[in-house]
């Protein structure tokens, strides 16, 4: 256990916090990374899951690509783009991978969402003549929301994890005092590192469980608002299953 | 496509290696999830708590777990048995939740009627049980195969060589098909093996039929046991 308040006195020591390697700016940059790339997994996905989920169609092009993205290792996929837009291009190469990795879960967290609606409820929204538009906006999406927040929060817990690794290829973040304590075999730093982005992660999957249930609309009976409470892997085997 | 042909032994031996490290891990990960997710859905009290500790452990970064997983079990985090209980533990994280939901899944007359003919607990969950939650859980055992594979390349990081050598490798030496090689091997084998699994699915569980397998609206999770 030694290694442990080694790790938490490393992390803990003011020093650490300052400069542009300091803890403060690799968490900053390890935050900025996943929040630029689910927005834009988010922009593109998003839109597209709500019209798979509102039409139903196209779906097994969705579960497809999800099948397959899921095969290719994002650690290579981030090396690969590194060298096809040359090193310069780092950042962006970087992105583009965790953009690919965050849109799959967003797709099915979207249309996911409108298909766990009961069917009655959209006739029914049919029937009182509201337009597919309507529907769309004030059924559809309202009560699609709690899938899709999960949806959200797997793809921001998968983006977090690989922008760790990330730091292999020099772009800092949180996986950089990992990476640079093994080569330096310093395990106080490797350990303090691997800490923090455990913490990180633990906090973001908490922050977004609380959001998932607040997005469950406030009309939904008790019964109904079971099947809305779903988890990041449940909304995987969900797309594996069907 | 010179650098792959001149290396396809390279390719090959790393591919075993790759294959053998997850394949442990797969039935590690399995095999600890039976007896867990049993525990969980007998033991109502139990449920919520395994659940979601077994889930919270996927949170954790792999490469964070790689390196806090040493000071917990004492063995080296450069170790081949450090990457594959790192990656035992994410299955467990994936299945438990699928033997739960597949244990839910059956029949509580067919329970009961198994009961009625005289069968133990161990001879029924067996017997019984388990053939019955199977679609279930073989749909939570083949996104683990696939995630465990693809996962499983990040063990380079730490020095535990297998298919994630090519990309490092790659990016050293600045070969963008050794890159590609690695990225396609590593996708190959988790859609064979996936693929291997349905097919062993289809053959020990025959009651699979068109019937289940079509069931596209989402019924109440106790119901959906489709797994194409």
């Amino acid at each position: 256990m030694n290694l442990i308040s080694d790790a938490l006195s490393w992390i803990f020591a003011a020093e650490q916090w300052q400069g542009d390697g300091g803890l403060a700016a690799l968490l900053g940059q390890h935050l900025l990374f996943t929040v630029l790339a689910v927005l834009i997994a988010g922009v593109i996905a998003i839109p597209a899951g709500w019209a798979i989920g509102h039409t139903g169609k196209g779906r097994e092009i969705a579960v497809g690509i999800a099948g397959i993205a899921r095969a290719v290792p994002s650690f290579g996929l981030l090396i690969l783009l590194v060298l096809l837009l040359g090193v310069l291009h780092k950042p962006e190469a970087a992105l583009l991978t965790f953009v690919v990795l965050a849109i799959p879960s967003l797709l099915a967290g979207a249309y996911t969402g409108f298909e766990a609606i009961d069917r009655k409820t959209i006739d029914a929204a049919r029937a009182v003549g509201m337009t597919e538009w309507q529907i769309l906006f004030k059924v559809e999406i309202p009560l699609g929301l709690a899938l899709l927040v999960g949806g959200i929060r797997s793809a921001v817990l998968q983006v977090v994890a690989t922008v760790t690794v990330a730091a292999y290829v020099n772009l800092g973040g949180l996986g950089l005092p990992i990476i640079t304590g093994l080569n330096l075999r310093r395990f106080d730093m490797v350990l303090g590192g691997a800490l923090m982005v455990a913490a990180l992660a633990l906090v973001l999957d908490l922050a977004f469980a609380m959001a998932q249930k607040a997005a469950v609309p406030r009309g939904l009976g008790a019964r109904t608002k079971k099947k809305f409470h779903y988890t990041d892997d449940q909304i995987t085997l969900e797309r594996e299953m069907s | 496509m010179n650098w792959i042909l001149e290396n396809l032994g390279l390719i090959g031996s790393l591919s075993l290696e790759h294959l053998r490290q997850s394949v442990i891990a797969i039935v590690l990960g399995f095999a600890a999830s039976i007896p867990l997710g049993w525990v969980a859905w007998k033991y109502k009290l139990l449920r919520g708590p395994v659940v979601s500790l077994t889930g919270l452990l996927y949170t954790i970064p792999s490469l964070a777990l790689l390196m806090i997983l040493p000071v917990l079990t004492g063995m080296s985090a450069i170790s081949e048995a450090n990457l594959i209980l790192a990656l035992a533990i994410y299955a467990v994280a994936i299945m438990v939740r699928s033997v739960v939901d597949g244990l839910n899944s059956v029949d509580p007359a067919t329970r009961s009627a198994a009961t009625a003919m005289g069968y133990g607990t161990a001879r029924r969950f067996f017997a019984v049980d388990l053939p019955l939650a199977g679609p279930v859980v073989l749909a939570g055992l083949r996104v683990t195969a696939v995630s465990t594979i693809s996962l499983a390349t990040v063990g380079i990081l730490v020095g535990v060589t297998n298919l994630g050598y090519l990309f490092t490798n790659g990016l050293q030496r600045r070969i963008i098909e050794e890159v590609l090689a690695g990225i396609i091997a590593v996708a190959a084998i988790a859609l064979l093996v996936d693929l291997l699994l349905l097919l062993a699915g289809r053959w020990l569980m025959p009651w699979t039929t068109a019937s289940t397998l079509k069931r596209r609206t989402p019924a109440p999770k106790s119901t959906e046991q489709a797994a194409s």
